[in-house]
């Protein structure tokens, strides 16, 4: 294949790598180097057909007898109870929100990808593979992403039988349309709500085997700590969010697929209740929270409007496909009326700076550019702090090309929600967009079995880190979603699980006593501080933070003072919070209390990953590494490892590398020019 | 299909209203068609009441066809009232805390008051078969008219409070078959389309309108000296 | 923006509850609903007053965790759901009731929360199509025609919100029920557990205390995901069938 070579996975195409520079210094100390133990070896085709012969098996009459918590009901959480109800295992599964329907995989607009090859347009598992690898920058774990790619095709099938209604031809076979810049057409959609049917997909199945008595479902419990006896996770201490009880939960296995943090930004598209307080209840517990720095921010979503805004709207990135995204040349111009603005006055920046790939550059760089356009003073919309936030993206010209009805008949429903928010008619104005918090790539440390460093904890979907490296391609967070807790999780549990039933222990053991009292303890301090601030002041000030400094783009002075403004909220947070009601009833505010406090934490580690990293890779862009022209500069030398940072308490994180060696893909320098 | 789970659905309830309600709007079709009759002067009325008894003779006996009709209208009606009833209850016990405010968005006026308008019709029956087929009153202390049928109409709709109640009756009988017709057609599972859903709609406007309409018309034309002894 | 708002609040399951109103100024009309409830509760824990509970999640419309009955519409006055509408659709000055979704098998929890799991439990009873993870065939070997899938899809778009349970004057679920019903009944992978399915939803429906259906099509007006009254005939003919075959 010419410019895609492909090895055979058996010799190692680069050194580890050594870092030089060390911005970080003084926030962190260096551990031991991190391996994971259960990676597989051999052709990369073969490595997961191998292992899952090499994992032992549970005798069906022993799966009875061993409990599973799973944390989280989306793709990840959800196909991981439906499937391990039915293997026969006792499934107890764990969600904050009133139903498990409600999670926010729902929200996934676009689609799933799958190496299906139905176009016949060149397809395979291997090209998905190279994508996603290419795509992540280098910065994901080859044998992962290589497994992620083979069960694609699976999981198609998986979701038709259970009745996804995915888009179907003439002919009644599924349609595909090519997705996120991808020159395949690979991605199975269900119109716009492809989330919401895979979720309810996942839901139905999981809700069967509820009936069917394998999995308890347990809605509004929220958990907030990890119980570990021995190095081995044995279960969760939860409050159930409308008794106020904090019960204990004890198991063989737990697993976590509480998906991602963006909400440390507390601006972002991920739902008002999406937390971190699961995985880093689980970090504090000795779990290593890995590259939490990655962060994809999309660049297509409906500008902030004023200081009220509680959260942001992704709009579809197909509209690029169609629209063309400008601002005014001259600062001056920014206040007028778009359509008083003439042609010679516009700035189509990407279709300037980007000639080849014009408006459908990746996410990370049309997020970039349109930070870049803004801080230049030449942002549109309405004032937020001292600049415009806000960038056209105009479909003024498909209109005329295409026909309003054209475009009304592709976008409908996109259109529609951008009126409903904005009040302006996206047919009559150009749209405003501006970039999000979308996505986090960074996540709990997991081996290829996706157990953590703590023995019998795994984690699946967006809450671990392992698949998508340092950017994640459109239509492969549902896709991963959904390996994870399908085809992957059941098929690497067992191997945990052979060795079970563990010891039984009870809720009078030293370790679950201990952990119930942190909860209590923390509980009774939220309401105890009396002080003058809610909990979501805290989390707009943090997110303030975190998006100035680190966000789109990142620089070493930033982020220490971004390390310094955290640590003061974080001691301001424990003199002066204000948490009214009590502990023993619904108590929305007691909860956000919580889940605020551990997103300041994370808040400060994301800060250090950020500027122990001295590269730009995906997600992540440093203004240090640069090329001349202001694209990301990897540097592989120094940093083709996984950060995986173990919870340091007052000493700081204690970072240990994992060494990212590829053997199928050599790693190249992305250019969109 | 004694004792499944589905004939002690709620739905199951349903359709039993829908088929007895479609067995009332094919009886009233034929006493509304028999009603304008009147218009063809007494002895044609008088007559067909007379036939309508004999009709079926010598396969049955007399007054034998009319008799099978009054108990399947009888059994309808109970099982009509009985289902109504159930169901009016169960709705009253899945919302047992009322709104402080509630607007109604999608809902016709008719489908809203099928409940009062059901008694009110019911009322009306009663009165009705007291004031034509039991008792015979005559209001204007007239003959009751054995024999003549006529004559009982036409005294009656002579007296114009007689003619208010029946008017006022035809009304709720438009509204309870505007929705009825419908609402029987969806139960039935007959509007699986929006074209399908929209002429079960313009179903429940005609049979309304001709139905209600033409028991309307024999009064008013009593009233207003159109029809006269 | 200047509002009066009636809002019910009730401390717990047990407690009685009643309507208290708050007088709330400087709204923006960009706001989402929403965001304006929780300036309020901003204020609330300022003045030391308990905020106050209401759902909410993804905000954009597709969970279906928000609820909330607005001036006596289910998700207030657009089609919409609660967390996408914005004040815009109101004016200043405006006295605004808000009040838990109203059903036997939907009790409060508290101030403006209520427990669905009735929802839950009736797709626990059959809203499903039994296929084991890696039991399936390849995807294509069956074709779902084009416009029964496509209605599948438009059905299958529910959020389960609820709005339509408190719309409907008899607390009926049949709109939920004719949703989940027709998506799988319509497409060939849904045929099997087709008439056992609806015994079963129908069953569970019944059990959970809410309504039966009269037609009058309030849930479909307020149903934030425009799904038409057509599935409760779908609903009823297959119930019908299934009468038919004795189950």
């Amino acid at each position: 294949m010419a410019g895609s070579t492909l090895h055979d996975g058996l010799t190692p195409l680069n050194d580890p790598s050594e870092q030089k520079s060390d911005d970080a210094h003084g926030y962190y100390t260096l551990g031991d180097k991190l391996v994971d133990p259960n990676a597989p070896t051999g052709p990369i085709k073969d490595r997961w057909t191998t292992r899952k012969f090499e994992n032992r098996l549970v005798n069906p009459a022993n799966r009875r007898k061993l409990d599973i918590i799973i944390v989280g009901t989306g793709l990840a959480g959800g196909a991981a109870a439906a499937t391990l109800g039915e293997a026969g295992y006792n499934v107890k599964s764990f969600c904050y929100q009133d139903s498990p329907r409600r999670a926010h995989s729902i929200a996934a607009q676009g689609g799933i990808n799958a190496a299906k090859n139905y176009k016949e347009d060149g397809d395979s598992t291997f090209r998905l593979f190279y994508d996603t690898v290419k795509g992540g920058d280098y910065r994901s774990r080859e044998s992962n992403v290589y497994r992620l790619a083979e069960v694609s095709a699976n999981i198609i099938d998986q979701c038709v039988a259970q009745g996804v209604p995915f888009a179907r031809d003439y002919g009644g076979l599924l349609d595909n349309r090519s997705f996120g810049g991808v020159q395949v057409s690979r991605t199975f959609y269900a119109r716009g709500q492809t989330g919401q049917q895979l979720l309810i997909g996942a839901y139905q199945a999981m809700e069967r085997q509820v009936a069917a008595g394998t999995v308890e479902s347990f809605t509004r419990h929220e958990m907030l700590e990890l119980i570990v006896v021995d190095g081995k996770a044995r279960g969760i201490i939860a409050r159930d969010m409308v008794s106020g009880e904090i019960e204990t939960h004890l198991a063989d296995v737990v697993v976590l697929a509480t998906g991602g943090y963006g909400n440390v930004f507390f601006l972002s598209t991920n739902a008002m209740g999406s937390n971190v307080t699961a995985a880093w209840r689980a970090h504090r517990k000795g779990a290593y929270m890995a590259n939490p720095c990655y962060t994809q921010i999309h660049p297509t979503c409906i500008p902030v409007s004023g200081e009220h805004q509680s959260k942001l709207t992704l709009m579809s990135e197909s509209l690029r496909n169609d629209g063309r995204i400008w601002v005014p040349k001259k600062a001056e111009d920014c206040e007028k009326d778009p359509r008083d603005i003439p042609e010679e006055d516009r700035d189509y920046y990407l279709e300037r700076i980007y000639p080849s790939f014009g408006n459908l550059v990746p996410r990370d760089i049309a997020s970039r550019q349109a930070k870049n356009m803004c801080d230049e003073g030449r942002g549109v919309g309405p004032k937020v702090g001292d600049f415009r936030r806000g960038v056209y993206l105009d479909l003024g010209d498909a209109i005329k090309r295409l026909g309003k009805d054209a475009i009304e008949e592709k976008y409908d429903n996109l259109l529609d929600m951008y009126e409903r928010i904005t009040g302006e008619n996206p047919y009559e104005m150009p749209m405003r967009i501006y970039p999000a918090v979308h996505y986090v790539m960074g996540g709990l440390w997991v081996d290829y079995h996706l157990q953590s460093n703590i023995e019998g904890l795994f984690v699946s979907g967006e809450a671990n880190f392992s698949d998508h490296g340092a950017n994640r391609l459109g239509a492969s967070a549902l896709m991963q979603g959904l390996a994870d807790g399908y085809f992957v999780l059941p098929n690497t549990i067992r191997e945990y699980l052979a060795d079970g039933p563990f010891e039984k222990i009870d809720e009078s053991h030293e370790a679950v006593v201990e952990a119930k009292k942190q909860v209590e303890e923390r509980i009774s301090k939220f309401l105890s501080i009396n002080g003058t601030r809610s909990a979501d002041s805290y989390h707009k000030e943090l997110g303030n933070i975190m998006w100035e400094y680190c966000g789109m783009e990142r620089t070493e002075d930033g982020l220490r003072k971004a390390i310094d403004l955290i640590r003061e909220l974080k001691a301001d947070f424990w003199t002066n919070l204000k948490v009214l009601g009590s502990a023993d009833t619904l108590n929305q505010s007691l909860e956000r209390a919580g889940r605020v406090i551990d997103f300041i934490e994370l808040g400060e580690l994301m800060c250090i990953d950020a500027l122990n990293r001295r590269e730009s890779c995906g997600g992540h862009f440093r203004g240090e590494s640069q090329t001349e022209d202001g694209e990301a500069l990897r540097h592989d030398d120094e940093f083709a490892y996984v950060a995986a940072w173990e919870w340091g308490a007052e000493n700081g994180p204690v970072l240990h590398k994992e060494d990212l060696i590829y053997t199928a893909i050599e790693m190249k320098q992305r250019s969109y020019k | 299909m004694k004792g499944s789970r589905a004939a002690r659905s709620t739905i199951a309830l349903k359709l039993l209203m829908a088929v007895s309600g479609l067995l009332f709007i094919g009886f009233t079709v034929g006493h509304m068609y028999g009603n304008l009759k009147a218009f063809s002067g007494e002895e044609a009325f008088n007559e067909y009441a007379h036939h309508l008894r004999e009709l079926g003779e010598p396969m049955l006996p007399y007054e034998g066809f009319l008799w099978i009709v009054r108990v399947g209208l009888l059994a309808a009606i109970i099982v009509h009232i009985a289902c109504a009833f159930v169901l009016w209850q169960r709705a009253a016990k899945a919302r047992p805390v009322k709104y402080v405010a509630k607007k109604n968005r999608g809902s016709s006026l008719s489908s809203r008051t099928m409940r009062w308008g059901g008694i009110t019709l019911l009322l009306f029956i009663v009165w009705h078969l007291l004031n034509f087929t039991i008792v015979k009153v005559n209001p204007s202390n007239g003959s009751t008219g054995d024999d003549n049928p006529y004559q009982l109409v036409v005294d009656t709709f002579d007296t114009p409070w007689m003619t208010v109640i029946y008017l006022l009756a035809m009304v709720a009988l438009g509204f309870h078959l505007h929705h009825g017709t419908f609402s029987s057609l969806q139960t039935l599972g007959f509007t699986n389309t929006a074209s399908s859903r929209a002429r079960a709609r313009a179903a429940g406007w005609v049979i309304a309108i001709v139905i209600a309409g033409g028991f309307t018309l024999v009064p008013l034309s009593v009233l207003v000296g159109i029809i006269e002894k | 923006m200047n509002l009066t708002l009636n809002i019910w609040r009730q401390t717990g399951p047990d407690d009685k509850g009643g309507i208290h109103t708050y007088q709330l100024s400087g709204i923006s009309p960009d706001m989402s609903f929403l965001e304006m409830l929780d300036v309020l509760n901003e204020q609330l824990n300022e003045k030391g007053e308990e905020p106050i509970a209401f759902d909410s999640d993804c905000r954009e419309g597709i969970c279906g965790m928000c609820s909330l009955m607005i001036n006596g519409e289910a998700h207030g006055p657009e089609v919409t759901t609660t967390c996408q509408l914005h004040m815009r659709s109101f004016s200043d000055g405006d006295t605004i009731t808000i009040e838990p979704w109203r059903a036997e098998p939907f009790p409060v929890i508290k101030d403006l929360v209520v427990d669905r799991g009735a929802f839950d439990r009736i797709i626990q009873a059959g809203g499903f199509i039994s296929a084991n993870t890696g039991s399936a065939p390849e995807a294509n070997s069956v074709p779902a025609p084009r416009d029964k899938a496509m209605r599948a899809f438009n059905v299958a778009t529910c959020i389960g919100c609820g709005g339509c349970v408190a719309a409907c004057p008899n607390g009926s679920a049949s709109l939920f029920l004719g949703a989940k019903i027709t998506h799988l009944g319509e497409l060939p992978q849904g045929q099997p557990e087709r008439y056992t399915r609806v015994v079963d939803m129908v069953g569970q429906h019944d059990h959970e205390g809410f309504g039966g259906c009269t037609n009058i099509g309030e849930c479909a007006a307020a149903c934030p995901k425009e799904i038409p009254l057509d599935v409760i005939s779908q609903l009823n003919k297959d119930l019908r069938t299934a009468l038919k075959q004795g189950l």
